[in-house]
């Protein structure tokens, strides 16, 4: 080859490189115009997800938007949402987000549209049938910044066999009979374990929380000041860890979330387990559980104060403010939120955040009759967080979760507390600054 | 080359080439230069010069958010860090040294075994190349299950012979050990690859003269082999140094974030992610990143002096 045509070469490929990539962008800047049919949503995988895609043709049919879903796992999620959003990506329209763990974050960041407008519009689709509760941890500064979609609160799952095998005529009322009942089904039973629940540092924090409540403890008190080594916490902690050390599977690991709790209740391998009620249906699912016909559900024990399980709003729907499709997104999310959806949801085993549902005779027939009876206490006692509301929440949970783990494994959980308390304190301090 | 001394002596031009070619033709270096120059600065200079800078300002949140200047303030912070960073660090060293240990003597002994010809060789290489073809998420989920404590594979076989079950990956003890361990499972084959390249292309010469000279099996690979293949084996270290030392998937798959909930296997990079992805620290993730990479720098160069020496 000669010379200048070998240069020639070169340039024609350089160029066609170029023309090719300048095509890749605006191809798919094209499809972020403003207006367009084609809504992106992201999602977290849940049961509610798995429902509303079954839904989904009714929505594109009735409304000629095309729906783009993104399903992710709850980290991957956060991790997504960290990368595009900090990029400033204007490719998520509708993102499903935990109000508790980042709703303070995203909305300080200013990652979440306004849409104080946008819900009150409608008269129908009728804002103020969503919970107080909820409807406040998707606002911030006064701005409704999401809408809740999925509430949670702690209950009690019990193996009716292995009460029943031990004695126990009914599901323990209190923290100390669920202790002396754990005790003598883990003595009777080898190989099963008495009690388990999530025992990973940031895991266990939110399940850990209704005990804490219960034992008359909280994270942080009225005036904002730290409170994980009050003489109610410190009591907390050694009874969750003390149940899951003295009862609990042998050489318990101590990074387990649901998923391994689950499965261990769900192989028949302990007699107690306390969990979000969202989860049920892995219990109950006789494809997923061995112990689906045995299972049943009680309210949260009560403890020195009383039975104070959480009840939250563990999801919901916002817009990114960085969208440019931010019309067609709050179209998306009123059909997912309207009281149709919800129900719909709610019959599936997904609680809703909307009152009426609750009201509805439909809404709770397909929960197991306990768990429907153990929901109704929660909501009516319940403490509205499950975790530190903070901007820092990841780092707050590992903090208030040192001293589970450690009264897991047999340390000094109430030096942990006090440490715990000034490392927490610090975080705080630092916050308000 | 003859064609190479024509292409840089020849004339390229005459006086009815158009203008753009003698342009590209006075700038030849450049324009061939020039993509793997734009690649270079949009993909390694340009993040690196970013990072940098983030880590001299107190950037958290997001990235967008107002930030300001802080010096090296953040550096400071991290370095007086005895509680995450310093153990992050002494962790990484720990599995990256016991790791390449394991893989370079297992992975010398392994290639000495397969230097000369035998029958069903080829059978043997593929099998003991399958570790390195599975994805790290999947070895470590693998490993997961067969270490667990409860239900695993490996307790179970431990307890036919009478040894009670041990928490392996749930140990804070045991942990870091254990996923060195897969590590040196997935990774040790590389090593062999290596080195048994660097063996088939040694000379057979100096080993018949010693041989002749009566030395013996030992004294053949410690005064003859090793010392031919030197170099190979300083390559193989740098490669798989290089990739220990950053090693995220093994740990992340098998302990999650912040590397358990004692931070048992967490090692810079672990701690990295964790500050970025966990806590939105850019401003103090991005020092740590910085430091990480000027060790990982640094020793590569102590690594590289030496052989030269050698």
């Amino acid at each position: 080859m000669r010379p200048h045509s070998l240069i020639a070469v070169a340039l024609a490929a350089t160029t066609a490189c170029l023309g090719l990539s300048a095509c890749g962008g605006s191809g798919s800047e094209g499809g972020e115009g403003s207006g367009s049919n084609v809504v992106k949503v992201t999602l977290a995988n849940h049961v509610w997800t798995e429902n509303i895609k079954k839904a989904l043709p009714e929505f594109e049919k009735q409304s000629g938007l095309k729906v783009e879903i993104t399903q992710l796992g709850e980290d991957q999620l956060s991790d997504q949402y960290n990368v595009k959003l900090n990029a400033g990506s204007a490719d998520i329209d509708v993102m499903m987000y935990r109000p508790l763990q980042e709703g303070k974050l995203f909305a300080k960041n200013k990652y979440l549209a306004d849409i104080s407008d946008k819900v009150t519009a409608n008269s129908d689709w009728n804002w103020s049938d969503f919970q107080a509760g909820p409807v406040k941890s998707t606002t911030y500064d006064d701005k409704v910044v999401g809408v809740p979609l999925i509430t949670e609160q702690e209950v009690l799952y019990y193996r009716k066999d292995l009460l029943k095998k031990a004695g126990i005529a009914a599901p323990p009322a209190t923290l100390d009979e669920l202790k002396s009942a754990a005790a003598k089904i883990a003595a009777d039973n080898p190989g099963i374990a008495g009690f388990v629940a999530r025992t990973g540092k940031s895991a266990a924090v939110t399940q850990f929380s209704s005990f804490l409540y219960s034992f008359g403890g909280d994270f942080i008190d009225d005036s904002g000041k730290a409170t994980v080594n009050t003489d109610a916490a410190k009591q907390a902690y050694a009874f969750y860890g003390g149940l899951i050390k003295d009862y609990g599977p042998k050489n318990v690991s101590t990074d387990m979330s649901w998923p391994e709790a689950m499965a261990i209740f769900t192989q028949g391998k302990a007699a107690f387990y306390t969990e979000a009620d969202s989860l049920y249906a892995n219990a109950t699912d006789p494809a997923k559980s061995k112990v689906s016909d045995t299972v049943g559900f009680a309210p949260f024990p009560a403890g020195p104060a009383g039975s104070k399980a959480y009840n939250v709003p563990s999801w919901a729907l916002g817009i990114n403010s960085a969208s440019k499709n931010q019309a067609n997104a709050w179209k998306f999310i009123e059909w997912a939120t309207s009281q149709d959806q919800t129900l719909a949801n709610q019959k599936a085993g997904v609680p809703g955040a909307r009152q009426s549902v609750w009201a509805n005779p439909e809404g709770t027939a397909t929960y197991p009759k306990d768990l429907a009876d153990a929901i109704a206490v929660s909501t009516k006692t319940g403490v509205g967080h499950d975790r530190p509301l903070v901007v820092k929440v990841p780092e707050a949970r590992e903090i208030v979760g040192q001293p589970i783990v450690d009264a897991i494994t047999g340390k000094d959980a109430a030096a942990s507390a006090d440490q715990a308390q000034q490392a927490f304190q610090t975080l705080l301090d630092d916050e308000n600054k | 080359m003859a064609a190479d001394t024509a292409l840089r002596t020849a004339p390229l031009t005459s006086p009815t080439t158009p203008g753009w070619a003698r342009w590209a033709n006075r700038h030849r270096k450049w324009l061939f230069a020039g993509p793997a120059m734009a690649f270079v600065g949009v993909l390694i200079v340009f993040p690196l010069g970013w990072t940098v800078f983030l880590s001299l300002t107190d950037a958290e949140g997001s990235v967008r958010a107002d930030k300001s200047f802080i010096g090296l303030d953040n550096y400071l912070e991290v370095l007086r860090d005895t509680d995450r960073f310093w153990p992050a660090v002494l962790r990484t060293v720990e599995f990256t040294g016991v790791a390449l240990l394991f893989e370079v003597v297992l992975g010398m002994a392994v290639a000495l075994l397969l230097w000369r010809p035998f029958r069903g060789e080829k059978w043997v290489r593929v099998a003991i190349l399958l570790p390195l073809v599975a994805t790290p998420v999947a070895v470590g989920m693998m490993w997961r299950l067969i270490l667990d404590p409860n239900i695993g594979f490996a307790n179970q076989m431990l307890g036919w012979v009478g040894i009670p079950p041990q928490p392996w990956l749930s140990g804070e003890k045991t942990a870091l050990m254990t996923t060195a361990f897969m590590d040196i499972w997935q990774w040790t084959p590389m090593v062999i690859l290596i080195l048994l390249a660097g063996l088939t292309s040694l000379p057979d010469e100096p080993h018949e003269a010693a041989l002749v000279d009566g030395a013996t099996a030992w004294q053949r690979f410690r005064y003859v082999t090793l010392p031919l293949l030197m170099p190979t084996v300083i390559v193989a270290i740098l490669l798989r140094g290089i990739d220990a030392i950053k090693t995220f998937d093994i740990l992340y798959a098998t302990k999650g974030k912040g590397g358990g909930s004692f931070h048992e296997v967490e090692t810079l990079n672990v701690y990295a992610y964790g500050l970025s992805f966990d806590y939105n620290e850019y401003g103090i993730a991005s020092a740590v990143l910085i430091l990480f990479f000027l060790i990982i720098v640094g020793s590569m160069w102590v690594l590289t002096r030496r052989s030269k020496e050698a």
